[in-house]
């Protein structure tokens, strides 16, 4: 066996796009994760494929990357094999379009100027009239002051999304083991060359961190920890209604939530269909570790800036809630590279609340950094070692006993230095 | 010293007697139901019912409705009728055990003045100091080809009609599946003018039999259950219905309409024996398989569940100590969700753990007493238990088109597909590429079916899961335990604030200074009945 073997480690949307583009390009993959595939971050999220909610920079050139990839990708796996079709149908594919929607005089000027920066990049952005916002969503709030159509934002299935392209991973060679975490590195001649979990210990020649929200406690485990947290988000979802919201729609104050650092909830409208006609109304952003617990206050802050989109859904019953962790890197760029601490360790995660949409173009970029091609879009900017993934130290969640934990005093965290604070979840 | 104030979820056997022993114990008591009345699943009557009616249907009735006079009547009971808790908010840190640090119990988040789906409803929250949750169970109803007809309701759907609205279901009625209930629920129908054709016990006479005719004595301790039995079993002889062990329905047919069933002999796995189907003209079929706890609550405020052995009934269970604590302090569980046993089981349940969450005094003999006859309820759900497993082959019946998920016709064929490839196997995702379980019971008919068939289909345990969905609770996890309109979502809530406040819905007048009235003496100078004598010895009649 000369080929070159190749561990992704977690089978997210993320590792499932990596492990796909490795495996055709002939590397030999193993796919592990310590739950089932998709079933973490990746299948709690709304499926967000947007170049609307990014400024001009490089994770707008990823997203751009990204979304003219998506309909390729998708064709190419329905393409390979019957099941690999039948993933794809799953995956519910709909290039919708995105409208965002500003509700006061300075969103509608902080719209304004954001769309015609994105413009001069080549993305599509129209700003719409009244009349045409209404033509476009009839049940949208007439208080709006402005309001800019984004044709090229899609939405998928999340978990179908991945699961096509793990279908296609394992159509191309790749192996999944699931159930199996990562528990320790095996370092030998200072390069990463195993990594041992209960069913015993995985060799390969490389590594690919695809740990989502978990990459902090895995590159910890495995010593070369990167400034990677969880960040909570909730969605509501509605009993399906007749056609009621026809976009993905959102307000103006998402983008700012979205680039936000606060640790505090941020919540922001996004509304849309779903094919089975439920509404999904997200977002909250919140910084508190990995905690599962339902926050009332943040879902009712959800719904009333949903409800200042659509005043009309009042009446519409939410029928349940779901929540997962994003992971959030201080500067809200991804980590895609090779780690320079620790040769065969590579990095692909910190895509915060976009991994869904980025995913394809993360693991083209993944691809052509690995086999030394050429790349498409710059990479510099989601190296390893920049100040913002390497400036701290390891998560200490989960990786101190918890009686040491507690002793320390809640003050000690919050003297840090504000990026340090990042890393210190609680 | 202030009271304490308890607040229980759920106005059933076990929850009145809760707030029973509560208040006499000297506690407030919060008393939180999303029906118009107390009496849960159990004392379900029509709305204009207001005193006992003759006849069998009873249930002792008359005890039933002393008791529950006592509690909304009761100075510091603060009775919330069609109030649905739709959240338990944990407070404490986040990487600390439930209810750690400040040792309440969670937040409770209410929607007052209207039924469970009900809209325009008030957004309250509510502190109480202890929160008894005796949120009961819904039947369980394993799947088969076309028991999604018109016309094939659960047992539980058939009595509630008989009890709430007095419909009767049908002229040829065929009662299907296991357990004890299935008895109950014959009485009722024929007591309401309905004909039944036969019942059918899914389980065989070495498991049915050799679990009920063990030590008889101490079924002798179940008095009102088993005397119950017999009486449902001597009005099935009265009208001559037959009552078949080890057979069941393993198929309804019907243009439109349930019109036959394919009944069939089983193993004692409940694999079908080739060769001994019959068809039986109907015009309605109720099928039962036990109970579900409804487990939403607990497992939103954090308590522990234990497992129960594959098929034997249908658990997890909430873990109780043996004065009903669960294993978050501040919170108690009563009744089904602990084990199902039926309503006597669940008011001792009850008066232990509202007599314990008000801080009475645990050295009172009648503590003692309700504590073994607490033990003596446990014993006879291990018993039902036992009696009644559901057996491993019942996924025989199914086809591929074998419809699993009503609410998104989801069939068998599509979750064998979705649990046979690693892609998707994970309880979410093949949830979101399948849709079982999205629907609006939101899995509570079909996610143990699902569960169950995915641990049998070999994409691993049921809980198989991750940190986002931890083991064993992925059928059951709800975070909005109710659902609730967006615009009662985005109001900011009312809190219920001080702890003299009134709150607007409560029931009974409160003359001034009614709270000070009361010096908590012990409970049998407070009140007659909790906990020194909860369960009525008039009231023998109970079922389930």
């Amino acid at each position: 066996m000369d080929r070159t073997r190749v561990a992704v480690l977690g089978a997210g949307i993320i590792g499932a796009a990596c492990a796909r583009e490795l495996a055709l390009a002939g590397l030999d993959v193993t796919l592990l994760d310590r739950g089932g595939a998709g079933a973490a971050t990746t299948s709690h999220g709304e499926g967000n494929v947007l170049v609307s909610d990014k400024g001009p920079g490089p994770e707008l050139r990823l997203a751009q990357l990204s979304r003219r990839l998506w309909p390729e990708v998708l064709a190419a796996v329905a393409e390979r094999s019957r099941a690999g079709r039948r993933a794809v149908e799953a995956a519910e594919w709909h290039p919708k379009g995105g409208i965002v929607v500003a509700t006061t005089d300075a969103g509608a000027r902080g719209l304004t100027e954001f769309s015609a920066a994105q413009r001069s990049t080549g993305v599509r952005a129209e700003e719409l009239t009244a009349d045409a916002l209404r033509t476009a969503e009839p049940f949208v709030t007439a208080a709006h002051t402005a309001a800019v159509h984004y044709p090229e934002d899609a939405q998928v299935q999340p978990a179908g999304a991945a699961a096509a392209l793990l279908t296609d991973a394992c159509a191309a060679g790749a192996a999944l083991r699931t159930g199996e975490e990562v528990l320790a590195g095996v370092v030998r001649g200072g390069r990463l060359t195993g990594v041992r979990t209960r069913d015993g210990l995985l060799e390969a020649d490389l590594f690919v961190d695809a740990a989502g929200p978990w990459s902090g406690v895995l590159s910890a485990r495995l010593g070369a920890p990167v400034a990677v947290a969880p960040r909570r988000g909730d969605v509501l979802v509605t009993t399906p209604l007749p056609p009621t919201v026809f976009h993905k729609v959102y307000d103006a104050d998402y983008v700012g939530a979205v680039g936000s650092s606060e640790e505090e909830l941020q919540t922001a409208a996004v509304v849309e269909s779903t094919a089975a006609g439920s509404v999904l109304i997200g977002s909250s952003r919140r910084r508190a570790g990995f905690d599962d617990r339902l926050r009332p206050e943040a879902l009712s802050a959800v719904a009333a800036k949903a409800l200042r989109l659509f005043p009309s859904l009042a009446g519409v019953p939410v029928m349940r809630a779901y929540g997962g962790f994003r992971p959030y890197v201080p500067d809200h760029l991804p980590i895609i590279g090779a780690d320079p601490r620790l040769p065969g360790l590579w990095h692909a995660t910190g895509h915060e609340g976009a991994g869904i949409g980025l995913s394809v173009g993360t693991a083209r970029l993944l691809r052509q950094l690995v086999l030394g091609e050429p790349t498409g879009v710059g990479s510099h900017a989601f190296r390893v070692d920049r100040p913002a993934v390497l400036a701290a130290p390891a998560p200490r969640q989960q990786e101190q006993p918890a009686a040491s934990r507690r002793q320390e005093p809640q003050e000690a965290h919050e003297a840090q230095d504000p990026q340090e604070q990042g890393q210190e979840e609680r | 010293m202030t009271r304490r104030h308890v607040a229980v979820t759920g106005a059933g056997p076990a929850g009145l007697a809760a707030a029973c022993a509560a208040l006499a114990a000297g506690a407030r008591v919060t008393l939180i139901d999303s029906a118009e009345q107390p009496g849960g699943q159990y004392h379900r009557m029509p709305p204009e019912a207001s005193a006992g009616h003759p006849g069998g249907l009873r249930h002792g009735r008359d005890a039933f409705l002393r008791r529950r006079s006592r509690v909304l009547t009761h100075p510091r009971c603060t009775w919330l009728p069609e109030t649905s808790v739709w959240a338990l908010e944990r407070t404490g840190p986040a990487d600390g055990p439930p209810g750690a640090g400040s040792g309440a119990p969670p937040r409770v988040h209410l929607l007052c003045g209207g039924p469970a789906d009900g809209s325009g409803r008030t957004r309250r929250t509510l502190d109480a100091d202890a929160l008894v949750l005796a949120t009961g169970a819904h039947d369980r109803v394993l799947p088969f080809p076309g028991w999604e007809l018109p016309g094939v309701c659960t047992a539980g759907a058939a009595q509630a009609l008989v009890k709430g609205e007095r419909l009767v279901v049908g002229d040829r009625v065929v009662v299907a599946g296991t357990g004890p209930f299935l008895l109950a629920v014959a009485a009722s129908l024929l007591e309401a003018g309905a004909g039944v054709r036969e019942v059918l016990e899914a389980g065989t006479f070495p498991t049915v039999g050799r679990n009920w005719l063990s030590r008889p004595w101490e079924l002798a301790a179940q008095l009102g259950k088993t005397a119950e039995l017999a009486g449902s079993a001597a009005a099935l002889v009265r009208h001559r219905v037959p009552y078949r062990l080890g057979r069941t329905v393993v198929e309804a047919r019907g243009d439109g309409r349930v019109e036959e069933v394919v009944t069939a002999r089983l193993r004692p796995d409940w694999s079908v024996v080739d060769g001994t189907e019959r068809t039986v003209p109907v015009d309605a079929l109720c099928v039962g398989h036990g109970f579900s706890p409804r487990l939403e609550l607990p497992l939103a405020a954090g308590c522990a569940l234990r497992d129960t052995p594959a098929g034997a009934g249908a658990g997890p269970f909430v873990v109780v100590d043996g004065e009903q604590r669960t294993s978050v302090p501040g919170v108690f569980a009563a009744g089904e969700i602990t084990g199902v046993a039926g309503a006597p089981a669940a008011r001792v349940e009850g008066a232990v753990a509202g007599w314990t969450a008000a801080g009475g005094d645990h050295a009172v003999p009648a503590l003692r007493v309700l504590r073994r006859s607490r033990d003596e309820g446990r014993a006879f759900a291990r018993r039902l238990a036992r009696a009644h497993p559901i057996g491993a082959g019942w996924p025989g019946w199914l086809r591929q088109d074998t419809v699993v998920c009503r609410c998104e016709e989801t069939d068998y064929g599509t979750l064998c597909a979705a649990f046979g490839d690693a892609a998707q196997a994970a309880p979410r995702v093949a949830r979101l590429s399948t849709r079982a379980g999205l629907g609006p019971c939101q899995a509570r008919v079909c996610g143990p079916t699902v569960a169950e068939l995915r641990a049998r289909l070999g994409a691993g345990p049921a809980g198989h899961g991750t940190a986002a969905e931890p083991p064993g609770h992925t059928p059951h996890r709800r975070p909005l335990a109710q659902p609730l309109r967006l615009g009662e979502l985005a109001a900011a809530p009312v809190p219920f604030g001080s702890p003299e406040e009134t709150p607007d819905r409560s029931g009974g007048p409160k003359p001034p200074g009614a709270a000070d009235r009361t010096t908590p003496s012990g409970p049998v100078a407070e009140s007659p009945e909790a906990p020194s004598s909860p369960t009525d010895p008039s009231d023998p009649t109970d079922q389930r």
